[in-house]
């Protein structure tokens, strides 16, 4: 049986790719120390320029930009914005639905591809989840102060109060508030618990006193004892699977503010799926975006190799197609409907006289460009890649314009019509929410380690017990 | 715990050297022992016999929980204290409680399952009598302990000490507990 199965892998092998595109897991025979180090030597060495270089723009925007934007627009109030009478949603809502969107990848890698058992995940899945984490922070703000009295925000909960009002459950728009929060609260719940043997690698690593604090607090005394991994194990198996229903929930809710109402362009039934489907290919090209540059400046290439940028491109790719297939349903429901409603929307969409590039930009840049993700010398082209990726961001941006501005700027009454520009405060919290994403996210790969050290371990030759390592035979069970 | 002692532990430098020793330390008839590592090694928990965790209890305790109170809490809120007409839709009706209900039951379940992973892990305990010991810092690196308590019914200082030099084990000492 043994041998039998030993052939079978030496014939599989002289079929399979090149090296380079084979590694799944970190270069094999290495021992676990040698990755220990090499894994945690970005978090415990010197911080390199290039990090200060992005640092400080980021933090300029988290720190200077995005609360004087905000304090400016609460104090004054939603005027501010762009948003007028026909354009009721502008910026803040697109934003939203564009930082929900990046988020969903996230969750999509860590805990559903957890599910189906694709170890190629095990490398970027914390990385994943923590863009996860900071994009789900930044979509958050946007409802919060897009209310315009935002000392009335808690009003979206059931807080009972003198009033005897309660909120009205009936409206999607309240589903979302809870959950954009579950969201939140569980992305970061599955990110810290995955965490936690890699904080008590860190702490047993720690050489100052202070680091051994901090890392020692967090890691809440960890042991790495069989009876503390067979019940971590089980709940990180759950949390996934928890996780992977709110990929496909959270957005869908999101895609319900909109189904709901009765504007052409935002009443149909493929919304849900729809949001869904943009949320995770905007997503991907997020998290190349991010893991193409840090693969290379945290001299992480040997880890986090071609075939992951690969297997990324090609889920990219396969989300690309679906957009496409959106697209085209959408364009062909308003035709084969018959409502002139969507038919002038539809057709406004690509050939109107205002924001006729919108519609374009999702047609060649969301469904179009990636298409090149089919040539493998593409997919293998990590500058190609990463201008690809860049590209996808903003045409998934794009197509939330057109979703939101592009249907509500020509209603059904010819004197409602109006134009929507943003303004300086749109762009200035916008800016603001990215210098925040980026300046938690460098935070992260300085402080905690990025790629998820137990779990490479895990799945790295050394740890399968029936394989003799060190001249110790192990024993079949 | 009165005794001095906390333990004998021995270092395994592969997870097939520990999971061998773990079988041959169980079949020696002791009871009380853990094992310590840097990855979760497959086959110690049928060895050891941990069975099922029971987190996936707190998970579904958690989340039926919260499924069934928010139901009842919507119900409360929309149809029976506070009953408004709202677009002509019913003031309560399974598809639009449904949505928040679940909603809830993930973030309940998701929590519950946090706390049931650190309840029955008895953490956060940021004191362990193992992290006396400097090589303990290993075992998230690249070692494997295996440890006998010494309130096992057959512990023996030589006795367990033999056991676990038989079984291959290095480094073997007493851990004490402070």
């Amino acid at each position: 049986m043994a041998e039998s199965a030993t052939q079978k892998v030496v014939a599989l092998e002289s079929l399979a790719p090149p090296a380079e595109l084979q590694r799944m897991t970190p270069v094999p025979r290495q021992s676990l120390g040698w990755l220990t180090d090499k894994l945690t030597a970005f978090n415990e060495g010197k911080t390199p320029m290039w990090w200060w270089i992005l640092f400080f723009p980021s933090a300029i925007g988290a720190t200077v930009i995005l609360p004087l934007a905000l304090i400016y627009k609460i104090s004054s109030g939603v005027g501010l914005w762009g948003n007028n009478m026909p354009v009721m949603w502008g910026w803040d809502i697109i934003n939203f639905v564009w930082w929900v969107g990046v988020a969903h990848a996230g969750t999509l890698i860590s805990a559903m591809l957890f599910l189906t058992r694709q170890h190629w995940r095990t490398v970027i899945g914390r990385a994943a989840e923590a863009m996860t984490v900071f994009s789900v922070m930044m979509a958050g703000l946007y409802p919060g102060v897009h209310v315009g009295r935002e000392w009335f925000d808690w009003f979206m909960f059931p807080v009972p109060t003198y009033e005897g009002m309660w909120p009205n459950f009936r409206s999607p728009l309240m589903w979302d508030v809870f959950a954009v929060n579950t969201y939140l609260i569980i992305s970061t719940t599955f990110w810290y618990m995955g965490l936690i043997p890699d904080l008590a690698l860190m702490r047993d690593r720690a050489k100052t006193p202070v680091r051994k604090f901090l890392y020692g607090v967090f890691a809440l005394g960890w042991t790495g004892s069989a009876r503390q991994w067979h019940n971590f194990e089980k709940a990180y198996l759950i949390l996934s699977g928890l996780a992977t229903l709110l990929v496909f929930t959270v957005s869908s809710i999101v895609g319900m503010d909109f189904a709901t109402a009765q504007i052409a362009g935002w009443h149909e039934t493929i919304f849900p799926f729809y949001f869904v489907a943009g949320a995770v290919c905007c997503g991907f090209g997020m998290i190349l975006v991010l893991l193409i540059p840090l693969r290379k400046w945290c001299k992480l290439e040997d880890i986090i190799t071609l075939a992951h940028i690969d297997k990324i491109c090609k889920m990219a790719l396969m989300m690309s197609c679906i957009m496409g297939y959106i697209y085209l349903v959408e364009f062909f429901v308003a035709w084969y409907s018959g409502n002139p409603y969507d038919a002038w929307v539809f057709g406004h969409r690509m050939f109107g006289h205002q924001y006729w590039y919108g519609g374009w930009m999702m047609i060649v840049v969301n469904a179009s460009i990636p298409q090149l993700f089919w040539i493998k010398k593409v997919r293998q082209n990590l500058a190609l890649v990463f201008i690809i990726a860049f590209v996808l961001n903003i045409g998934m941006w794009f197509e939330r314009f057109v979703i939101i501005v592009g249907s509500l700027f020509q209603d059904f009454l010819p004197a409602n019509w109006g134009v929507y520009y943003p303004t300086w405060v749109d762009v200035a919290v916008y800016l603001g929410t990215l210098g925040t994403f980026f300046m938690l996210y460098l935070l992260f790969v300085r402080f905690l380690p990025m790629i998820p050290i137990s779990e490479v371990k895990g799945v790295s030759p050394e740890a399968d017990p029936h394989r003799p390592v060190n001249g110790v035979k192990g024993v079949e069970a | 715990m009165t005794d001095k002692n906390y333990g004998m532990s021995a270092e395994f430098d592969s997870a097939a050297a520990v999971l061998d020793a773990a079988k041959k330390v169980r079949d020696a008839g002791y009871r009380r022992w853990d094992v310590f590592s840097p990855f979760p090694v497959h086959g110690l928990d049928k060895v050891m016999g941990l069975g099922n965790s029971k987190v996936g209890w707190f998970s579904f305790l958690f989340g039926a929980g919260t499924f069934v109170g928010t139901m009842a809490m919507i119900w409360y809120m929309n149809d029976f204290d506070y009953p408004i007409v709202i677009g002509g839709k019913p003031m309560f009706s399974e598809p639009m409680s449904v949505v928040p209900s679940y909603i809830l039951l993930v973030l309940m379940a998701g929590l519950g399952t946090f706390i049931g992973m650190v309840a029955l892990n008895e953490l956060p305990r940021h004191h362990h009598p193992l992290f006396a010991k400097k090589r303990f810092e290993l075992v998230s690196r690249d070692k494997f302990f295996l440890v006998i308590g010494s309130n096992d019914p057959k512990f023996s200082e030589t006795g367990t000490r033999k056991l676990l030099e038989d079984v291959g084990g290095a480094q073997i000492e007493m851990v004490e507990d402070k």
